[in-house]
């Protein structure tokens, strides 16, 4: 990094009072990714909790053939159509055309409550079928991760809607302010990566 | 200084900027240096509460079949002294400069996102009661400051006490995540112009490492908890070996956070002291690249060492043969920090101030520490040593012998910065010595009594064991550590009864946060500062021994009459004439108060957590979507 001083630092954007940062990536930008880093380590702790937990079930059920992979592979795929509206609702913003920002986002957020309702119809299936939290490691394993993946789901979607909403007041998301949409793609598509893993990890190879 | 001149000519009233009074002024408030003062107190409360909890611990100790207290309070006393040192005193002390000195030193405003710096210190100040509040309860958290499953389960540990424990370490692991976010992106985004990487002085250079650490540690310690604590309250069966539950599981997720963990607490005092021995040896660091990249190279292999806490377990010898091999390489880099420290000190013009002692202090009992660390990097030593009394000598050689001593060096060296008066340096001397030589007495001995046996962690010990003389010696050297830190406080207290008069630069400093007044302004620097070296103020002041080059004030002719440190003259390239400061907020206490409810639930009542959670969800919006800045914030 060569002294900044005399490199021309990125225009002001009008009437948006920031310095200009030394690295000239916007710093909630930066923040959101170090936030990733450190999301990438709990899941990392959670999925080898699930790896070295799931196969020590006392009871039954276990995991081998109890997953529905098609009905799995339906919502991953759910969510992962919402990573690419996301994208076309960034676009979308950053373009100021506010009509197409305002349907994709939307479609984002609901494809979200899609894959929400997914895991909840899962969870009540699982549930009939005798796993619960308590009844072996499996159990408490599964839901703990699965759960845990909801949750961040769940905060992105309100997040989004969030957005949606705020887009009819001017001044909160606009084209200028498409970063505030881009740091919230940042979590989103994170949350989709992890679903791949997930995926992976929990249902298929578990299948294979 | 009520006016201060501009580079444009004109006169602006610094009054506007005047740091406003009262109690809500300091909840609201969102300046680093309020909230590093905010965490200095709180700190300095816990390390006093903490060392009050060892002193009880050492009076039972002091005789063989003592009943000074019960086996469940000497228990609920060792795990609340471990959890609060290192949760409550060390890291927030660590915090507390972090939060004075980061912008101060990189020539910034403040830091990347004030609001999100105040809600870190409400955390930290609600989950430090939150974990104390067993005292009152008459249960305090007692299973240890790591909390062995399956210890920790609700079979063993029925009552109350582990769950303040749970609740209170998830919350301040939210609060340390959120300071280390800030720090992080603070220091990589906020430089002054000029400021490379390599410009930045060690503490800062630290601070980002430790910053790192805790992003990328502080995870594991959290879903560590998450699983014990729905082991408690959801029955769970993660660490119930019944149920082919694994404790050791919970000591994998613990150590990956412990160990990091323990860079956490000392690479900060190694960053004060990196700046204290180059001051008052009058010399630059001696190989300023070598301690960062050393320091680098701790964090990188601190993360490769955690098992070692583990040797005992029976994990087989290829994995105690890497983590050993690993843990050795720590000596290392460890090794280069102390030799450039002796390199900094040698042939310079020492100056023994009460900083320079402490650091002094600092580096000679950390190779202590730091030797008996090598000793049990080897598993066949370490078996011997593991649970005794000289793993509880190595810790506090590294912790209070390190950590410690490095951290009053930081507060006698920036006293003056921050609250304008100097502290006693008769007084300073006295407890460095009390301190040096209690600290020798209390934790020495430690090394041999866990030699010849005995355990951590026992109430009590039967007579002819040839343990008494050293643990009353023990006892009478952890009563002279008191008196020093009596000496101390009397130090701290007089000096605010004494005017405030303490120079801008008292101790002839080479960083930049002697070039602002003491205290400094609430915006910092009138003119953000242009950096051409790691050592800016002495080049600019010694431009005879440190080069000719025009320094980080682009001297742009000062007026005759201001003094040599007014804060002004720099070329003013692309910032405006305005100084934009945060707005005070309350919303980042509402959204900590918010957290502090929701948890509090999962020991009271569920409501709570219900409530607390609408306080959050509330909290929230408020933040988002209050302006952060001083002017409305509307585009169109």
């Amino acid at each position: 990094m060569a002294a900044n001083q005399g490199t021309a630092s990125p225009p002001i954007q009008q009437n948006i009072i920031e310095h200009p940062t030394s690295t000239g990536l916007d710093s909630r930008k930066l923040a959101m990714w170090c936030f990733l880093a450190s999301d990438c380590m709990f899941f990392g702790s959670l999925i080898t909790a699930y790896l070295v937990s799931h196969n020590r079930a006392a009871v039954p059920p276990y995991p081998q053939g109890f997953f529905d992979i098609p009905f799995t592979s339906v919502s991953a795929f759910v969510l992962l159509m919402s990573s690419v509206a996301m994208v076309l609702a960034l676009s979308g913003i950053q373009k100021g055309n506010m009509r197409r920002f305002r349907i994709w986002i939307v479609s984002t957020g609901l494809l979200g409550l899609i894959f929400l309702g997914g895991q909840i119809y899962e969870f009540t299936e699982f549930h009939h079928e005798g796993l619960g939290l308590d009844t072996n490691l499996f159990g408490s394993s599964f839901y703990t991760l699965t759960g845990f993946h909801g949750a961040h789901v769940t905060v992105g979607v309100i997040w989004l809607f969030s957005l949606f909403f705020a887009s009819f007041r001017a001044p909160l998301v606009t084209k200028e302010k498409a970063l505030n949409v881009e740091i919230a793609g940042l979590y989103w598509h994170f949350v989709d990566i992890v679903w791949i893993i997930i995926f992976a990890v929990v249902y298929l190879i578990q299948a294979g | 200084m009520a006016t201060q001149v501009t580079t444009a000519g004109q006169v602006v009233s610094t009054e506007q900027f005047a740091y406003p009074k009262g109690i809500w002024s300091w909840l609201t408030t969102v300046d680093h240096k309020r909230i590093g003062v905010l965490y200095l107190f709180t700190s300095l409360t816990f390390f006093l509460i903490g060392g009050i909890e060892a002193l009880l611990i050492r009076l039972q100790l002091a005789s063989p079949n003592n009943s000074f207290v019960s086996a469940d309070t000497y228990n609920q006393l060792f795990t609340m002294h471990g959890t609060t040192m290192i949760f409550l005193a060390v890291m927030p002390l660590s915090a507390a400069f972090f939060n004075l000195l980061v912008p101060l030193m990189i020539g910034a405003r403040d830091v990347a996102f004030p609001r999100l710096n105040a809600f870190s210190y409400w955390v930290f100040l609600f989950g430090a009661i939150l974990i104390n509040l067993g005292w009152l309860h008459g249960s305090a958290p007692d299973a240890g400051w790591f909390a062995y499953a399956n210890l920790t389960s609700s079979q063993y540990s029925a009552g109350q006490g582990v769950d303040y424990w749970v609740v209170g370490v998830q919350v301040l692991g939210l609060s340390s995540l959120a300071s280390a976010f800030n720090f992080l992106v603070t220091i990589i985004n906020m430089r002054a112009p000029g400021m490379t990487m390599m410009r930045m002085p060690v503490f800062i250079w630290m601070t980002l490492i430790v910053a790192v650490l805790i992003v990328m540690a502080f995870p594991a310690l959290t879903v560590g908890v998450t699983l014990l604590m729905f082991d408690r309250w959801f029955d769970t069966l993660f660490f119930v070996p019944e149920a082919n539950g694994q404790p050791l599981l919970w000591q994998h997720l613990f150590w990956v956070f412990g160990h990091p963990e323990v860079y956490i607490l000392i690479l900060p005092a190694m960053g004060i002291v990196s700046e204290v021995l180059p001051t008052f040896s009058k010399k630059p660091l001696f190989g300023y690249t070598a301690v960062v990249f050393a320091g680098v190279g701790i964090a990188a292999l601190g993360f490769s060492v955690w098992a070692h806490h583990m040797f005992t377990v029976g994990m087989g010898p290829v994995p105690n043969s890497v983590f050993s091999i690993a843990t050795m390489l720590i000596a290392l880099p460890t090794g280069i920090k102390i030799f450039n420290w002796i390199g900094t000190m040698w042939g310079g013009d020492l100056k023994f101030s009460t900083p320079m002692l402490m650091s002094i202090g600092f580096v000679s009992m950390f190779i202590i520490g730091g030797l008996s660390g090598v000793m049990h990097a080897s598993p066949p030593v370490d078996s011997q040593q593991q649970d005794s009394y000289f793993v509880v000598a190595h810790f506090h050689y590294v912790l209070f012998g390190g950590s410690i001593f490095g951290l009053f060096a930081g507060i006698y060296y920036w006293w003056p910065k921050f609250f304008g008066r100097l502290l006693n340096e008769g007084l300073g001397k006295a407890q460095f010595w009390l301190m040096l030589i209690g600290f020798n007495a209390t934790f020495f001995p430690m090394h041999w009594l866990g030699v010849i046996g005995m355990p951590r962690r026992i109430y009590t010990y039967e007579e002819g064991l040839n343990w008494d003389f050293w643990n009353l010696f023990t006892t009478i050297g952890a009563f002279v550590i008191a008196l020093a830190i009596t000496v101390f406080l009397i130090n701290a207290i007089s000096s605010f009864r004494k005017e405030k008069g303490a120079p801008d630069d008292p101790w002839d400093g080479a960083t930049l946060e002697w070039a602002t007044s003491s205290p400094p302004a609430p915006y910092n620097f009138e003119k953000v500062p242009v950096v051409n070296s790691n050592i800016p103020l002495w080049v600019e002041k010694y431009p005879e021994v440190y080069g000719h080059e025009p320094d980080f004030r682009d001297m742009a002719a000062p007026p005759a009459e201001e003094q040599e440190t007014v804060e002004h003259g720099i070329e003013d390239h692309h910032h405006d004439d305005h100084i934009h400061m945060p707005n005070a907020s309350y919303w980042p206490l509402v959204v900590a108060l918010g957290l502090l409810l929701g948890f509090a639930g999962f020991i009271f009542t569920f409501v709570l957590t219900f409530i607390g959670a609408a306080v959050l969800f509330v909290g929230v919006y408020g933040w988002a979507l209050e302006p952060a800045f001083g002017e409305p914030d509307h585009i169109y």
